[in-house]
């Protein structure tokens, strides 16, 4: 047995501006184990339902992370929402699909180029962010904004997206995906990324159900489970649509999956603008929300759970958020077992890891 | 045969414009709902400070002994809560967003001359009104109930801090 050592990842790495730190035990190039730390970016954006009302914290929720801001913001409301027992108009519901399957859009277009610059692909990293950035200009145009969309208010939307700028959208959407036919034949076929990807970081579908594997990186295993396919919140249950799947189980299986999601999510959105209905998009609200709720919304990293209790009052008493990321970790750990030193960053970048979202 | 994927890719770059913009010398073009900076028109403010109290960040200061509305760009979260409470709204969203600064700033703007006379003269307005009211109350109970004294000045008092409040709003 040759000698153990420890070598320190993060959380600083030149790969991922995401602040978790790994230890990782190599033995020769090989990692025999990874121990992962996190908590260098908590902000306590938790405890801030104790300083600001229940309407104020759908922006502090918007703010835990910038590209699943949409997702945070609707899980908030949605929780409230139940808890107020507000029935939102259909309107709103089919917007806020709209908006959350656009940001699932840019999130795995951001996703797609961290990955190619994680194995070298410079280009295609560029390539994979102009397409994103047409999304967020579609962001900006719709809300304002293209980071914090201030939109979500409890009980529907701030603002309406006319029909007019819908159909708009519906063009803008066109050009992207045949932008993304060009752009995904090098995931797909070229064999330098299949040599980094192929066979590395496999995760069974039996050790993914039991860690507690969440999003994409589930799916990827062979594992069905996507909480929109539960049609329990937005417009999902008036759409048609699979969850997509994948049982190669490596980090090819991975990119598989949500370069497929992308062209779901533009399917989705074509559904909701043809389906889209008339009318208000805001209920307006009275009194205190009283009461405990939870939430599941699948986001574009994976399945997030969106506690609330509050009692009577201005102010709510406990908001908690499970991120995707936060379910992925353990998973990640058992990936890392036995691989190769150069795959960490690969593997670390597969899960799709938002530590701002984990710690908040 | 790997190049081959990439190929068209490469190639329609190399002939077309660059995505980027060269940004000092072609600025950019804001939509229309792009959230910039708050901007207040002073001409008709009535100073009512709903706009300070839905703020979540407490950006907004208003002050009515002095008329002056004043925000502190670095704390607003162009979250356009003030905008859509505003009930004159004179409050609006500019699309362009403030000057990068060095230190934080408090920028203050005062009433305008023409704000603070239309304001003034809807004051008087209500005043009046309000004193015609109590009058015409007070003559409908006397001549209602001519043998009572106290009855008549009983609504007349309650009309008085009716007519103050109004005057501090």
């Amino acid at each position: 047995m040759s000698t153990r050592s420890v070598i320190p990842f993060g959380p600083q790495h030149p790969v991922l501006p995401e602040p978790i730190h790994l230890d990782l035990v190599l033995e020769d190039e090989k990692v025999v184990q990874a121990i992962p730390s996190i908590g260098f970016i908590h902000r306590g954006l938790e405890k801030l339902v104790d300083k600001k009302d229940f309407q104020e914290m759908v922006y502090v929720a918007e703010r835990i992370c910038g590209i699943c801001s949409m997702g945070h913001g609707l899980g908030y409301c949605d929780a409230v929402e139940h808890i107020m027992d507000v029935e939102i108009p259909d309107r709103a519901k089919y917007l806020r699909t709209i908006l959350s399957e656009l940001s699932r859009v840019h999130s795995h277009m951001l996703w797609l180029g961290l990955l190619a610059d994680a194995f070298g692909f410079e280009s295609l990293y560029m390539e994979c962010w102009r397409i994103r950035e047409e999304v967020l200009d579609m962001f900006e145009i719709a809300t304002g904004g293209r980071v914090i969309f201030s939109v979500m208010k409890i009980g529907g939307l701030r603002r309406d997206l006319p029909d007019d700028m819908l159909k708009d959208f519906r063009g803008r959407l066109d050009k992207i995906e045949e932008q993304l036919n060009e752009v995904s034949k090098p995931f797909f076929n070229d064999v330098a990324v299949k040599n980094r990807l192929v066979g590395v970081g496999i995760l069974t579908p039996e050790k993914a159900d039991l860690l507690g594997t969440a999003g994409p990186f589930l799916r990827a295993s062979g594992i069905a489970r996507d909480i929109r396919s539960t049609k329990g919140y937005c417009a999902y249950d008036q759409i048609e649509f699979e969850p997509i799947i994948s049982t190669q189980c490596d980090s090819y299986a991975r990119t598989e999956v949500r370069i497929k999601e992308i062209y779901q999510a533009i399917d989705i959105i074509r559904q909701c603008i043809d389906k889209i209905p008339q009318g208000a998009v805001e209920t307006p609200i009275k009194g205190f929300p009283n009461g405990e709720w939870m939430t599941r919304i699948e986001q574009p990293r994976g399945e997030a759970l969106y506690y609330v209790k509050a009692n009577g009052t201005k102010f709510i008493d406990r908001m908690r958020v499970r991120t995707p990321t936060f379910a992925n970790i353990p998973a990640l750990v058992e990936v890392m077992a036995g691989c190769e030193l150069a795959d960490v960053p690969i593997l670390v970048l597969t899960i799709d890891p938002c530590i701002s979202c984990t710690e908040r | 045969m790997s190049l081959i994927n990439f190929n068209k890719t490469v190639i329609k770059n190399l002939f077309s414009k660059p995505a980027t913009r060269k940004y000092p010398f072609e600025p950019k073009e804001y939509p229309e709902r792009t959230r910039g900076h708050v901007v207040n028109d002073m001409d008709v403010c009535v100073l009512c400070g709903l706009c300070s109290i839905k703020c979540p960040t407490h950006a907004i200061t208003v002050d009515k002994a002095e008329k002056t509305w004043s925000i502190r760009p670095m704390s607003c979260i162009q979250c356009r809560c003030c905008v859509d409470n505003c009930p004159k709204k004179c409050l609006s969203m500019d699309t362009h967003f403030t000057e990068p600064g060095s230190e934080k700033i408090t920028k203050t703007f005062h009433q305008s001359e023409k704000a603070i006379a239309a304001q003034e003269a809807l004051m008087k307005a209500a005043k009046e009104r309000a004193a015609a009211a109590a009058a015409a109350k007070a003559a409908a109970a006397a001549n209602a109930q001519p043998a009572a004294n106290a009855q008549p000045a009983a609504p007349a008092g309650g009309a008085q801090p009716a007519a103050t409040e109004k005057k501090d709003n």
